[in-house]
């Protein structure tokens, strides 16, 4: 496990795995799941108008940098979703595949 | 005291550019806003540039319009967002009458230059497979499109400045009167204007100032209900609206370049034209949101992250007033475009510039008549 | 005073669940009120007393230190009042219109409608932009106390501390304590600010005293703490995120490897709802912020409308608690329930008041090196808009700004780019930054879906 967070303490909790962009994650209950996802990784998305990879901010909700996606194209703020078990996400956009008009 | 020409009453779309095509034919022009300039309604509307769903005989001044849209860049030396790609109109299952209303327009429409395609079924659905399953039909116009309100005021304003024109932000006028052949408007900061022609277009303020001028207009000021979601990739081009007789279902939504999807439309809240304040009221954008996803379900996915609104000005007939006085030589009333004065913006300032100019335009105006409101 | 307005049963809505609002919601509970309580988080607690999810182990004194006992009260306070109350976790308030706050959780929007309305909506970080700030790896310092507390992680393998303010000493022993590698506690304020701010520092005894042996731990601890800091610039990739921090102190440009930096210069409070509320705002020159205005006993401008806590000012967690109490007992006072005597927590307030206002004078928002940034630099993280753009905007008003270039447009709505963005500008037109206003709030408070479904009436 190579990934941003690190832990500290807190490690005996039972594990919980998800599946991200479809490699498989393991994380541990009561996670949020951008502590599953960044403990693993090191970004969760990309900035729409730059370059670069982001990895959210504030952690508090506030700075909506940390929105992830399901499967079927809902939202999740990474930072005040609790990590389940078996959960899908990708981390960029479904839209890209909507069609194209005009 | 200045003098000049021309002294236009309101600095939004209307007023901007007016003082712009007024400088292109050499009048001398004074452009008196209260606020700063394309602040209210011509800052805070949809940004649609539409043509198709205007009464047939607006199309002429859509159409002039359309042509300034086209060239706005190199005309107005800015960047004002236009996108020339596309507008839907469609209607639901429930009514289905208006097929046949669509077909008639677009019919009527060709005459005048507009060409619209109508669109059902699969080929409707093969086109456009964000439709809800409740759309029966489309009427698509590929050369409208769509721009940036809040961009498109200050660039005329810009332009008509480099091109002379004197804009004084931040000024209220408070008393316009007849002195011999000239207008003479007092401001609240105490200035005086003088000139010949008096060019009102006070928006949602607009019935006030006829009013002042001895010209009541009936008049209603209403705050439109805008919601934008996240950026998305950009994939939808056509800017899409509902064509329906009921005020809760008419809504519509375009995608800018940058990826963001602007949903506007549905109830319409009161404003405060007193306080320059308008609010969006919550069930207003509880009801778009659920009117936004019988038009497109696929957008429920995305989250809104910003609402707002603005004021604007609107006639019983939903016409505007636009045109000389009823009353008095040297004035000229171009407002109360009530929710759909966007498009035509630009066509309107040129029109206005060409009636004070020349004394005449090509330009059907006859259904805008201030006079309308005073038989009855 | 206005004449009470008595209402037998009035509603009451507090929006919060840090220390104003269960303070709040303990006195109004006291009086025989039932107040709804909203929360945005899934455990009351805020976020200074934000409490560690379901299963987790760690004591009170491992996880809030020389605040344990305060936590602890708070939390059990909370526990006991929660039969007495309508509460509601994991609820936003996303706006307030005519009377009523609109509510969003898991998908449904509700409208309640309310008699008085108690605002204890906390805080958030203020940032500085950094050049490279934009990279993954870079947080709110407030984001890196989060990350422990409530989850037990560290922001990074090499964390670097950076900005100003008692919460950059804080967190980084917080740090140090559970094991994490703190590599620098980089404060942008001068050493001598502090000597200055000492007269008004000493209000506050105690906590100076905790301030103090907080930086003596650090430096005992290897940390290199340094003042007077310039920071330059945060290097890295846009795949991999940072790699360093450049900074310049005692004349000279330093070069700090790290993986982590974590920022913030003390917080600015969230005036949204009150915003929306229609509460008026007044510039704070002390911390060049615009505040709601509020009298000494927590009224709004607005009737029926009360602030309290760091939502209104910030004055520490402490005062917070205070707040919270003095505001719920006016409420009472002015719907004629009960009028208990509220000067001692008025004095204990006035007397934060003057403890804040050292704070800010020692550690101060650096304006001037905000003035200074490069063109280049990203000022608002959310739609990519540099401080260049900011200083060519043909405007001289922070909402004209946001309509041309979007800088506070974004999914934020200005949290972390609207202060900054007010000082660039002000500086580029050469006008006090409080002639350029603040940006307005605008409703959704936060983002909610296209796809959210009413409650049946």
């Amino acid at each position: 496990m190579n990934g941003r967070f690190t832990r500290l303490a807190e490690t005996d909790r039972p594990k919980v795995n998800i599946i991200v962009d479809g490699q498989p994650v393991q994380a541990m209950a009561g996670d949020t799941l951008m502590v599953a996802m960044l403990s693993s990784g090191t970004s969760l998305r990309s900035a729409e108008f730059g370059p670069e990879k982001r990895a959210g901010f504030c952690l508090m909700g506030a700075c909506q940098d940390c929105w992830v996606w399901t499967a079927d194209g809902g939202r999740l703020r990474a930072c005040s979703t609790p990590v389940e078990n078996g959960q899908q996400i990708s981390t960029s956009q479904p839209e890209v595949t909507w069609p194209n008009h005009g | 005291m200045s003098r000049s020409d021309v002294i236009i009453v309101g600095g939004g779309l209307m007023g901007c550019s007016a003082a712009f095509f007024l400088r292109q034919r050499g009048r001398s022009v004074t452009l008196l806003e209260t606020d700063l300039v394309g602040r209210q309604a011509s800052g805070t509307n949809f940004g649609n540039v539409r043509r198709q769903g205007r009464p047939i005989d607006q199309l002429p001044l859509a159409n002039r319009a359309i042509e300034t849209w086209r060239k706005a860049k190199e005309l107005l030396g800015s960047d004002v967002e236009y996108l020339q790609s596309g507008h839907m109109r469609v209607c639901y299952r429930d009514r289905p009458e208006n097929v046949e209303k669509m077909e008639q327009y677009a019919a009527d429409a060709r005459q005048m230059g507009l060409d619209l395609e109508i669109l059902t079924g699969n080929a409707l659905r093969a086109r456009f497979p964000f439709l809800g399953p409740e759309v029966l039909a489309g009427s698509y116009s590929p050369l409208d499109g769509h721009a940036n309100p809040r961009l498109a005021s200050p660039a005329f304003a810009r332009a008509a400045k480099r091109l002379g024109a004197e804009i004084h932000e931040n000024t209220k006028m408070v008393s316009a009167e007849k002195i011999g052949t000239d207008w003479e408007v007092r401001t609240e900061d105490g200035r005086i204007f003088r000139a010949p022609i008096l060019l009102i277009t006070a928006g949602a303020w607009g019935d006030k100032i006829a009013a002042q001028l001895g010209e009541p207009v009936p008049f209603a000021t209403l705050a439109p209900t805008m919601s934008v979601t996240e950026p998305v990739p950009y994939a939808i081009a056509p800017a899409m609206g509902v064509m329906t007789p009921v005020e809760k279902e008419t809504v519509y939504f375009r995608q800018v370049a940058r990826g963001n999807i602007i949903l506007g439309g549905s109830t319409r809240a009161i404003s405060y034209p007193d306080l320059y304040r308008a609010y969006v009221l919550p069930q207003n954008t509880v009801s778009q949101l659920q009117q936004i996803r019988r038009l497109a379900p696929a957008l429920g996915k995305l989250n809104i992250i910003r609402v707002w609104t603005g004021i604007e000005g609107y006639t019983p007939d939903s016409l505007p007033v636009m045109g000389p006085s009823g009353k008095e030589s040297g004035l000229f009333y171009a407002f109360g475009f009530s929710g759909s004065g966007f498009q035509i913006g630009p066509g309107v300032g040129e029109t206005m510039a060409e009636l004070i100019d020349t004394g005449k335009t090509d330009i059907p105006l006859a259904g805008y008549d201030i006079r309308r409101f005073a038989k009855a | 005073m206005a004449e009470p307005r008595v209402i037998a049963e009035p509603r009451v809505i507090i929006v919060g669940a840090g220390p104003a609002g269960v303070r709040a919601a303990e006195v109004l509970v006291a009086s025989g009120v039932r107040p709804v309580v909203i929360d945005e988080g899934r455990r009351d607690g805020g976020q200074i007393y934000r409490r560690q999810p379901e299963g987790f182990t760690r004591g009170y004194d491992s996880l809030y230190g020389t605040e344990a006992d305060r936590a602890l009260s708070l939390h059990e306070t909370f526990d006991g009042l929660k039969d007495k109350i309508d509460y509601r976790p994991d609820t936003l308030v996303w706006n307030i219109s005519q009377g009523r706050v609109w509510t969003n959780a898991n998908g449904r929007v509700d409208d309640l409608e309310y008699d008085a309305l108690l605002l204890c909506t906390g805080a958030t970080d203020r940032v500085m932009p950094v050049k490279g700030w934009q990279y993954a790896g870079v947080f709110s310092l407030g984001a890196s106390q989060v990350a422990l507390k409530s989850q037990a992680v560290s922001i990074g393998r090499r964390v670097v501390f950076m900005g100003s303010g008692p919460l950059l000493y804080l967190v980084a022993s917080q740090y140090v304590k559970a094991g994490a590698n703190v590599v620098a506690v980089l404060d942008t304020a001068p050493f001598f600010a502090r000597i200055k701010a000492l007269p008004k520092l000493l209000a506050e005894p105690g906590v100076l005293w905790n301030g103090i042996m907080l930086t003596r731990m650090l430096q005992k601890s290897g940390v290199r703490v340094m003042t007077g800091v310039k920071p330059l610039e945060i290097l890295g990739e846009p795949e991999t995120g940072v790699s360093s921090l450049q900074f310049e102190a005692g004349g000279k440009v330093h070069e700090i490897a790290c993986d982590a930096v974590a920022m913030g210069h003390h917080l600015r409070p969230e005036t949204q709802l009150a915003d929306l509320a229609r509460c008026a705002f007044r510039f704070d020159a002390v911390t060049r912020q615009w505040l709601p205005v509020v009298d000494a006993d927590g009224r709004s401008s607005v009737d029926g409308v009360y602030l309290a806590g760091d939502g209104a000012r910030i004055l520490g967690a402490r005062s917070a608690e205070a707040s919270g109490q003095l505001a719920a007992m006016t409420l009472l006072s002015d719907f004629g329930i009960a009028a208990s005597d509220r000067w001692a927590l008025r004095q204990a307030v006035a007397n934060y008041a003057r403890f804040a206002t050292g704070l800010a004078e020692a550690f101060p928002w650096p304006h001037e090196q905000i003035a200074d940034l490069a063109d280049d630099v990203v000022l608002c993280r959310c739609e990519g808009v540099t401080v260049g753009e900011m200083r060519r905007v043909d405007a001289r008003e922070a909402n004209r700004a946001k309509a041309f270039n979007r800088v506070g447009m974004g999914r934020c709505q200005g949290r972390y780019c609207g202060l900054a963005g007010a000082e660039v500008l002000a500086a580029a037109r050469d006008l006090p930054v409080e002639a350029i206003g603040r940006l307005r709030g605008q409703a959704p408070v936060k983002p909610i879906s296209v796809g959210v479904a009413e409650d049946e009436a």
